[in-house]
């Protein structure tokens, strides 16, 4: 009777656990970015200790501004270069990727508990992992004690069952999810996902979907695991990581959401609110100065393969930035000649990291410039000008309108 | 504790509160002579003042220097309809306060607060009306009567 937060907290503290409860759980995982962690270790030296007991798997990432671009960023690599160094944790450099990638592919399990002091670490929630950001001080606990405090969150199931239609993919998925539930419609929440649309997704997909759930504010994005899990651990070489975690069958959820994957469109969300959504028909035509492929969103393989499926041979008319979510993919990418079609099509490929995601580099818009990303959010001066504009989209709407220059439906091209 | 209302909308997100532009600092003074920024042609806020706000106040990344900007401004509290989970959480971490309230659309820009925590209440000096409270459970009490979840840690 139990949803999969319950069931993996339950697990975690040897009893079972309602929605409301407080409770004190081990972490199997932490990391910091390169954004918040000099936070964490300034909080961390605040508690004074001899010693710390941080969770088996500790990781610090430099992908938010990597390679640095300014000495004071440089500084702040340095310290957490150093720290990770005289304590033994395992650091993430320039070039390595996204924290989000690197989680998925090298550490996470089903049924772990994984806090990340990055809000999309709901992203983790695709290999049925209890998958939550928090801040710097709740990370330096985590790091010092191995613990961390959680309220129990109600779950609000979202059930997507169907045949998607031609040019959906699932950042369309998450994208309609958002624009009917809100900003904050899965406050304090968790979302647990299921379907055949989710059944039939493969975990890069799947990880695009849970990757969002934050972005109606819930606090993580769960799937069960399955065949698709195992496949997914297998190809990363830990298949003995793999475990079966499903909801039970007569769980009391808060809320129960179901959508037919067949009316969900092509979509975007509109400047400058995630959940302002709308159908990408209904913005055909409208000019786009640069297009960005990457993230934690959707900056996977075969967010790679359907951009060069679709620009193979053509030339784009807008600028086109790609930033691989992780070496891995770009080692991939460069394996399946894919990265060799994205720039003679005219793409740029920066190294894998958050790339202009965060505007702090790598691709900062200038004043009235419209971009069309697969980001996961479009807040004003998000990517370092408030005088610009971003809409998300999936990748495919987003090299389809790069070939045009506008706006343009991927579902009348494909 | 008495203070004057800067009241903001709905859904103001971190990168608002302190673009990412400037987390390259976790000095609390610095971060504080950047706060609000990111709000539509710039926003003061001053020592003293009480932020009142609509839902989903804080919205958006994890950074932890949005609370402390704001607490640096010299803001004794935020007012709120409600919070993002992660802003909610970095907050009272870090010792300020952050109080859930139905009653939010009642307050105006410039109104005189006092809110009394232990009550649950908060008077409007203003307007003559009193507002109550969503309290906090227990276990939170606690963190917030440490003045954060460093200092409450018992070593």
């Amino acid at each position: 009777m139990a949803t999969l937060v319950e069931k993996i907290i339950s697990q975690h503290i040897g009893k079972k656990v309602k929605p409301g409860e407080i409770v004190i759980v081990d972490v199997d995982g932490c990391f910091v970015q390169d954004g918040t962690g000099p936070l964490a270790i300034k909080r961390l030296k605040e508690l004074s200790l001899d010693k710390i007991f941080p969770p088996k798997k500790v990781v610090f990432f430099i992908d938010h501004a990597s390679p640095s671009p300014r000495l004071e960023l440089s500084n702040d690599h340095k310290v957490l270069r150093e720290f990770a160094k005289d304590y033994n944790i395992i650091l993430s450099d320039i070039g390595d990727g996204i924290c989000h990638q690197i989680m998925a592919e090298d550490f996470i399990k089903p049924g772990d508990i994984i806090v990340g002091a990055d809000s999309h670490t709901t992203t983790g929630g695709a290999l049925c992992s209890f998958s939550t950001g928090m801040g710097s001080t709740d990370i330096a606990v985590s790091l010092a004690f191995g613990k961390v405090w959680l309220k129990v969150p109600s779950t609000i199931k979202i059930e997507i069952n169907g045949k998607l239609k031609n040019g959906v993919y699932p950042k369309d998925v998450i994208l309609h999810i958002i624009g009917k539930i809100g900003a904050d419609g899965a406050n304090y929440k968790a979302l647990e996902f299921c379907g055949d649309v989710i059944d039939n997704m493969d975990i890069e997909e799947r990880m695009t979907i849970s990757n969002m759930a934050v972005e109606a504010s819930a606090k993580v994005g769960i799937m069960k695991s399955d065949e698709k899990t195992k496949e997914f651990l297998k190809r990363h070489e830990r298949e003995g990581d793999f475990s079966y975690i499903a909801p039970d069958n007569d769980t009391n959820y808060e809320q129960v959401i179901k959508i037919d994957g067949g009316d969900i469109e092509p979509s975007l969300a509109l400047p400058h609110f995630v959940d302002n959504v709308c159908s990408v028909r209904e913005k055909e035509g409208v000019p786009i100065d640069v297009v960005f492929i990457g993230t934690c969103t959707n900056g996977r393989l075969s967010d790679l393969r359907t951009t060069a499926d679709i620009i193979s041979g053509k030339k784009v008319k807008t600028r086109l930035i790609i930033c691989p979510a992780s070496r891995d993919v770009y080692l991939s990418a460069l394996k399946e000649g894919i990265v060799e079609v994205l720039v003679k099509s005219g793409g740029v490929i920066l190294p894998p990291g958050c790339g202009p995601c965060v505007g702090i580099h790598q691709g900062v818009l200038a004043d009235g410039e419209r971009c069309l990303s697969t980001a996961n959010r479009n807040f004003k001066g998000r990517m370092g000008n408030p005088n610009a504009e971003i809409y998300l989209c999936s990748q495919a709407t987003a090299a389809v309108s790069a070939l045009y220059g506008e706006i343009k439906n991927p579902g009348s091209i494909l | 504790m008495e203070g004057i209302v800067y009241k903001f909308g709905d859904d103001i997100n971190t990168d608002q509160i302190i673009p990412a532009i400037y987390l390259d600092t976790t000095d609390p003074n610095e971060l504080a002579s950047h706060c609000m920024e990111g709000i539509e042609g710039g926003r003061r806020i001053n020592k003293g003042g009480i932020i009142v706000s609509g839902k989903n106040f804080g919205c958006g990344s994890s950074r932890e220097h949005a609370p402390l900007a704001i607490k640096a401004s010299g803001i004794q509290a935020i007012i709120a309809k409600s919070f993002a989970r992660i802003f909610f959480r970095n907050s009272i971490n870090i010792g300020l306060p952050v109080i859930e309230c139905s009653e939010v659309n009642k307050i105006d820009e410039g109104d005189l607060l006092n809110i009394i925590p232990k009550q649950g209440k908060i008077e409007n000096l203003t307007k003559n009306e009193t507002y109550y409270t969503k309290p906090y459970p227990p276990f939170m009490q606690k963190i917030i009567e440490k003045g954060g979840l460093i200092s409450s840690i018992d070593l």
